[in-house]
């Protein structure tokens, strides 16, 4: 059961309808919710929400602006930084595009350990959004539980490439680092114990009573909202869309793994609430293939020493854990790129947040809000 | 919905409280993660990114930087500032000023890859502290790279060179806690 | 002179100053280790260890705390109502204070014995709520307004449920007399009313509550409710977001307003020690918890322990579950657990009433 309302506008309905007198409400951009700099105005009528505007730019660094002035090695550092906690996937998205154009090739072992790298980070990734939006709804402890989750995953990456959140592990051509057996054999022990801290949550928080009148029902957002502004990963595969870059455009190696694809048809936030927690679990699943596939060899393949791209239009997806990334590379032939265009998936997830909260209360808007895990330096760039 | 079903709810509902309340009980007993920094420390792994520094030949006990200004011209964010200058009697130029600042580094390593005498490395420096800005956005790694020689001794005098044994290969460091004071 | 220093009337009203000046002690002592007990239990619930840099344990750091509460500013905003907005932390902390009066913690340690103990602590426990909407509505301010209002429909709603099932109780135990509640529980654990009011049956004919198992679970969940504490603590927690009631409060005053939020923990969970739990009695009969002054403080003991393990529960509870909603919070209230206190109300009064005709 839900608390909306038919919200009788001043000056428009036909009805005898008193004229309400709304006021404004500032969520943010600092707010002691866990979203970032993110401002949002809110148009009230007492406890109900008439119109809601997402005002962004708060933390705008200017991305693709040093895309246009750096070199393509020079700009490996930034795409950690779009999105840190999808980091893995933006720097192979990058890696891809100019491999792509260069007609470089990778080698397999770099294949499946990017693949790896990668699972693990949209496990680290799901883990934060899940913490953060069980706090926000007042469950200050599974957040601990994930993080200590997180640590085993951050000591992994940290073993082979030295850096916990800004990896810059990827390279044109390969990753910077072989992996040893400490870490795969870390990354095989990772797996059943992740299996089951995720059966603790299923118990902790999934079948809670409290947790689901919250999340059922709240903040729907159907495969035709979503389609007209463009959201995709859990958003869209919590509308009962099973759209997955890695099935729809299958990069890297992914067509060689067997995974489902999670999605639920309700659209509320319980739908994408499960569809993140299955997704995390197929990781999983995607991560023990690679380990048990993974052959010997290099990790770097031949890069040319100063890297020109022929001229043309380029471009490369990857999901990420929060939706599709995709990288548009417009080059001239120089040695930096005419146009480096990063389509990030955060902007799209929220922009029918202003259209689904109208008429909710302020504390479901705000699950809601949660539920779109959304991580601001994403769609400012 | 029916009162069955709503019945149910409710039962279904409060069992699903009590084991929640189970599994944080559980957890209440259980070790605690909190490493107490700084009575213990964390040991950091081989690759750990700290801020880079010089590296100090074994053999010679000097810097093997060249100032081939390599890592100068990589550096995405423009940190490091590098001088040298020919000394009498020496084949290449040997570095003289190597100043990094730390405050716009990101760690990426693009200097260290770009270096082709393996002249600068990572340290494994995590707790840096200073009192002043001049300690991180002007590093002067010369200085540093001198304190380090303070502990070095020249190897013994050169023997014909044997074949090294093949040690077998060293456990690797686990991630795990440990109490160093 | 001495005749009269010891008269009965000066006897009785020095155990009442006495007794009034340790409730004070007693509950600042509560308010300000039960915070470190709630952060020490938050921080071993998330596998961490708490506070433990000031003082052994972390034993200090409530008084740091109160230190830095005391040193801080109460700024009165301009526009409010000067006398209120003083007022109201003190009118939070006074019915907890006027409710521990009443309660017996050992067998000759109440500071007056009432004879109607039972209603006495309710109606100042319904007081409080009062408290909050002054203070609310005296920092003029909408959202805490809003908030305050938000609190006393929620205290509103489940004042019923926690009555009903409070004369559930003193249906069995037919008298208001908190020691005498107590007195009747005496034996050990079985005699407690949570057990011997399912098995009792006197003279071979029904009599007592068997639901009271429900009974108590209700009588719990209207004392989390009514104390504002998680998972109904939307109005204090959605401060988070928007104001909340407290908005306004600093230093010291915030200090109190939090102060009287554990006193009213403590007043529940000792009324629910008394009612149900058998109050100073102790689980085995053969500890004589009447006996002189050593089983008068063995009985405090035997309470303390009993209201502790409930204030544990209660923090437990706090971090283990998310905050419901608004009108999730009310729906169980008028759905649920007004229509089970009614039942089983229903249940022990026919009960009680077929034990009369059996009787007879």
């Amino acid at each position: 059961m839900t608390a909306t309302k038919e919200v009788i506008y001043a000056g428009g309905g036909s009805l005898s309808a008193l004229p309400q007198e709304t006021f404004i409400l500032n969520v943010g951009p600092q707010h002691p919710a866990a979203h970032g700099v993110l401002r949002i105005l809110m148009e009230m009528d007492g406890e109900w929400i008439t119109s809601a505007e997402p005002i962004v730019g708060y933390i705008h660094r200017m991305h693709e602006k040093m895309g246009e002035n750096r070199t393509y090695a020079k700009f490996l550092p930034n795409t950690s930084r779009i999105d840190y906690l999808a980091a893995m996937h933006y720097t192979h998205a990058f890696v891809g595009v100019v491999e792509r154009a260069a007609k470089i090739e990778v080698p397999l072992r770099a294949e499946y350990i990017r693949v790896i790298v990668a699972e693990l980070q949209r496990i680290s990734s799901h883990l934060v959004g899940w913490g953060a939006w069980i706090m926000d709804l007042g469950g200050l402890t599974p957040i601990l539980y994930a993080f200590d989750d997180r640590e085993k995953i951050l000591d992994l990456f940290e073993h082979i490439c030295g850096a916990r959140l800004t990896y810059c592990y990827h390279r044109f051509g390969g990753v910077c680092n072989d992996v040893d057996d400490f870490f795969l054999q870390g990354t095989r022990d990772f797996v059943p114990y992740m299996r089951k801290r995720l059966k603790m949550y299923r118990d902790l928080v999934t079948d809670n009573i409290i947790v689901r009148k919250r999340l059922e029902g709240i903040g729907i957002m159907d495969a035709e909202m979503c389609r007209r502004y463009g959201a995709t990963g859990p958003v869209l595969r919590g509308a009962g869309v099973p759209y997955d870059v890695r099935r729809a455009e299958p990069y890297s190696i992914y067509a060689q793994f067997d995974f489902e694809i999670p999605h639920y048809p309700q659209g509320d936030s319980m739908a994408r609430y499960l569809v993140r927690m299955d997704e995390m679990e197929q990781s999983l699943r995607i991560i023990e293939q690679a380990l048990d596939q993974i052959p010997a060899g290099p990790v770097m393949g031949k890069v040319p020493r100063v890297l020109r791209l022929p001229a043309g239009d380029y471009c490369y997806a990857v999901e990420a854990g929060r939706g599709r990334f995709m990288i548009r590379l417009v080059s001239d032939g120089k040695d930096t790129a005419y146009r480096l265009k990063l389509r990030t998936p955060c902007l799209s997830n929220l922009s029918p947040f202003a259209e689904a909260c109208r008429g909710m209360i302020l504390p479901d808007a705000l699950a809601m809000l949660g539920s779109l895990d959304l991580v601001i330096p994403d769609i400012d760039r | 919905m029916s009162t069955k079903s709503a019945i149910k709810d409710v039962f279904g509902g409060f069992k699903s409280l009590l084991i929640g309340l189970r599994i944080t009980l559980d957890q209440f007993f259980r070790r605690k993660i909190t490493v107490y920094y700084p009575r213990e420390t964390l040991k950091m792994p081989d690759r750990f990114r700290g801020h880079i520094e010089l590296v100090l030949d074994p053999v010679t006990g000097k810097s093997r930087c060249t100032a081939c200004l390599l890592c100068e011209r990589a550096c995405p964010s423009s940190c490091i500032h590098v001088e040298g200058a020919k000394l009498e009697g020496a084949k290449t130029k040997s570095v003289t000023d190597y100043h990094l600042n730390f405050t716009t580094c990101s760690l990426c390593g693009s200097c260290i890859e770009a270096c082709p005498f393996d002249a600068i490395q990572f340290s494994k420096v995590y707790n840096v502290v200073g009192t002043s800005r001049a300690d991180f956005d002007n590093m002067d790694l010369v200085k540093q790279l001198a304190e380090k020689r303070q502990g070095w001794t020249p190897p013994p005098a050169a023997a014909p060179p044997a074949d090294p044994p093949v040690a077998p290969p060293s456990p690797p460091p686990t991630p795990e806690a440990s109490k160093t004071p | 002179m001495i005749d009269f220093l010891m008269s009965e009337p000066v006897l009785v009203v020095l155990r009442l100053v006495i007794y009034l000046v340790a409730i004070m002690a007693f509950v600042g002592l509560n308010a300000a280790y039960l915070v470190l007990a709630e952060r020490k239990g938050a921080g071993w619930f998330q596998r961490r260890p708490g506070p433990v840099e000031v003082g052994p344990w972390g034993l200090l750091q409530p008084i740091a705390d109160g230190l830095k509460l005391i040193a801080k500013q109460t700024i009165v905003p301009p526009g409010t109502d000067g006398l209120l907005f003083r007022m109201a932390p003190a009118l939070v902390l006074a019915p907890a204070l006027m409710c521990l009066v009443t309660i017996p913690y050992g067998d000759t340690i109440f500071g007056r014995n009432i004879n109607v103990g039972l209603l006495m602590v309710f109606s100042f426990g319904s007081i409080n709520v009062f408290a909050i909407m002054l203070g609310g509505w005296a920092s003029r301010n909408k959202f805490a307004v809003i908030s305050a209002a938000r609190i006393v429909s929620q205290n509103v709603a489940y004042e019923i449920p926690m009555l009903l099932v409070v004369i559930t109780m003193m249906m069995v135990t037919g008298t208001l007399d908190l020691q005498q509640i107590v007195g009747q529980q005496a034996g050990g654990f079985w005699q407690w009313n949570i057990f011997r009011s399912i098995w009792d049956i006197k003279a071979g004919a029904l009599g007592g509550n068997p639901l009271v198992w429900v009974t108590f679970l209700i009588f719990f969940i209207c004392m989390l409710a009514e104390t504002n504490r998680a998972p109904f603590d939307m109005a204090e927690a959605e401060s988070e977001l928007v104001a909340g009631a407290f908005t306004e409060y600093a230093g010291f005053s915030w200090g109190l307003f939090f102060m009287g939020e554990y006193a009213n923990i403590v007043v529940g969970c000792s009324m629910a020690t008394v009612l149900f739990l058998g109050g100073w009695q102790s689980p085995i009969g053969a500890v004589p918890v009447s006996w002189g002054v050593l089983g008068s403080l063995l009985g405090v003991g035997m309470f303390f322990a009993k209201m502790y393990a409930l204030i544990f529960i209660v923090i437990w509870i706090r971090w283990t579950f998310p905050r419901t909603q608004f009108y999730g919070l009310l729906n169980l209230s008028w759905k649920i657990l007004i229509p089970t206190s009614l039942f089983t109300l229903l249940l022990t009064g026919a009960l009680i009433t077929l034990r009369a005709i059996y009787e007879h």
